[in-house]
């Protein structure tokens, strides 16, 4: 009876999922969408509770009180721009958890059968991947670690690598009662695998990795479902491993990086001193220069990066850009689809700061406007609008979609310093003539030049 | 979950999976990512079944299990908070203001 009730509610659990996730996908039901899912995982957990001759309870509400409530006060006090790494993070942990099973059912004796060893083994190597891989993403993208690590004959590591992880797990697979020593040497392997392959990503790719490695938690998931013999993990990992496969690939299709070069030639401090030469001076803004020209605009763009998002100056922006309305002129945000850190990263920092979804237009629909535009105000954005995507064949980030700034009239570009990008490619926009440089961080450049506007309107 | 009807639920899954997904505008693409790592959070429900059968005399039983229930835990509710938290803003249109 109560494995019946079980089952029946695992069931139910594994709709609600797939209809919360289909919620998700809109933006009118997507918040119903995680309360529905929340509410299916709080009956999951509860349900748990009954499976007969569970032990250890006392250990496990423990360790579901504690887990639990890190996350969730961590969840809770992170700033919105650190929301990626957070992602990474729980996503690891999940990962972890997959990971964590595979060892104790190994630890217990109790993986029987070359089929079910398989996927134990497979279920494990994933979700170990997707723990340290997760680890070193949240790392980059939190500044602990700064610079993209590369081994020489990187490529090569990688694949020795695979091959003696892979054998190890054969070697588990093949062995009816395989020594606690060689599950070790496979945890070990598996998680330096996961530590070796994340290392050389940079950071601008990071969003790719976090979405990879989050479908690949969903598969080992999937898969520690199969040995459990658990429908509820098998149905939720596996929708979860294909959505995020089609997520992983939408975003580097927006990024112009196919998923393989982003793993085996990643855009490193060395490649970025690749490409033509460009020609030329910065030429400086004072901000009442910029409150003027975009005064008496008829049409300005704004185009937000992290580097605005960073400085929190989002609400000093949408500030500036209802006192410019008000004098008549029309305001319109263009979003690459890599803003911030992650694709949508940028909408939901610009939806905190109250700016309407009306206002906010993406590559496509804004591109072909440009050339009417008065002026293109970059915040903050540095490679999204690099000319030399379109231009020069040698960069490293040729054949990127970017936002066509550069053929507005007038760019205006806010930016702390001279320096390059987060890929470190020289930026072509900030030489060009119609183009001028505001320095200063972008919450006060922005609180400045509204200041200018307020004067100019009395 | 023997055999081919396990391959089976694995391939209609994969494709609802697919399905759910396609066609989502980009300005929700965070957020779900964000939601579907939520989701595979229910391995806290796996991570409790093993623990659940663990020998309470072996230690390092009782410390794997642990620490899968506690990753699985962090997992749900870490990716549910910070999911809920996107997905706020996205709730009928823009009645906060600007404020600096």
């Amino acid at each position: 009876m109560a494995n019946w009730f079980i089952n029946a509610s695992y069931f139910v659990v594994a709709v609600v999922f797939i209809i919360g996730l289909k919620a998700m996908s809109s933006p009118v039901t997507a918040r119903k969408g995680i309360v529905w899912a929340g509410y299916a995982m709080v009956a999951a957990t509860v349900v748990t509770f009954f499976t007969p001759g569970l032990g250890n309870v006392g250990l496990m509400v423990l360790a579901i009180v504690a887990g639990g409530s890190v996350a969730w006060w961590s969840g809770k006090t992170v700033k919105m721009t650190d929301m990626p790494q957070m992602v990474a993070i729980y996503n690891g942990m999940g990962g972890g958890a997959a990971a964590a099973i595979a060892a104790l059912e190994f630890a217990r004796g109790e993986v029987h059968g070359p089929v079910v060893a398989t996927l134990a083994v497979a279920g494990a190597l994933i979700g170990s991947i997707a723990f340290s891989g997760s680890c070193i993403a949240y790392a980059k993208l939190q500044g602990i670690m700064k610079n993209a690590f590369r081994l020489p004959q990187q490529n090569l590591v990688n694949i020795v690598m695979a091959a003696l992880t892979a054998l190890l797990g054969l070697v588990i697979i093949i062995s009816d009662v395989p020594s606690s020593a060689m599950i070790i040497l496979f945890f070990v392997f598996a998680l330096a695998l996961g530590v070796i392959l994340t290392c050389p990503i940079g950071g601008a790719d990071m969003p790719v990795v976090i979405s990879l490695l989050n479908a690949f938690t969903g598969l080992a998931v999937g898969l520690e479902g199969y040995v459990l013999a658990n429908p509820a993990l098998i149905v939720a990992g596996t929708v979860v491993g294909a959505a995020g496969t089609l997520l992983t690939q939408l975003m580097a299709k927006a990024m112009n990086r196919p998923i393989t070069n982003v793993i085996f030639t990643p855009i490193s401090g060395a490649a970025a001193g690749e490409g033509e030469a460009i020609e030329g001076t910065m030429k400086e803004f004072s901000a009442l220069d910029a409150a003027s020209v975009m005064r008496y605009a008829s049409k300005v763009v704004i185009v937000p990066g992290y580097g605005m998002a960073v400085a929190g100056a989002q609400h000093k922006v949408w500030e500036m850009a209802q006192l410019l309305e008000e004098g008549g002129v029309e305001v319109a945000f263009a979003i690459h689809p890599v803003a911030g850190r992650m694709p949508g990263h940028m909408n939901v920092l610009l939806a905190e700061a109250g700016v309407p979804y009306d206002k906010i237009f993406d590559l496509e629909e804004i591109n072909a406007e440009f050339p009417q535009v008065d002026v293109a105000l970059v915040i903050g954005a540095n490679d999204v609008v690099n000319p030399v995507a379109r231009t020069d064949k040698t960069s490293p980030i040729y054949g990127m979609p970017i936002l066509n700034v550069d053929m507005a009239h007038n760019v205006i570009v806010v930016k702390r310093g001279k320096g390059a990008g987060y890929s470190g490619i020289e930026n072509a926009l900030f030489y060009k003539d119609n183009c001028r440089m505001l320095y200063g961080s972008a919450q006060e450049a922005i609180g400045e030049v509204i200041t200018h506007v307020k004067a100019l309107e009395s | 979950m023997e055999g081919f009807a396990a391959l089976y639920i694995f391939m209609l899954a994969a494709f609802t999976g697919y399905e759910v997904i396609s066609r989502v505008p980009v300005i929700l693409h965070t957020p779900l990512m964000s939601g579907s790592n939520f989701v595979h959070g229910v391995v806290l429900v796996g991570a409790m079944v093993v623990l659940g059968h663990a020998d309470p005399e072996d230690p390092v039983q009782l410390v794997i299990g642990f620490v899968a229930v506690f990753l699985g835990a962090a997992n749900a509710a870490g990716g549910y908070v910070v999911t809920e938290r996107m997905l706020a803003m996205f709730k009928g249109g823009n009645k906060k203001q600007g404020s600096a």
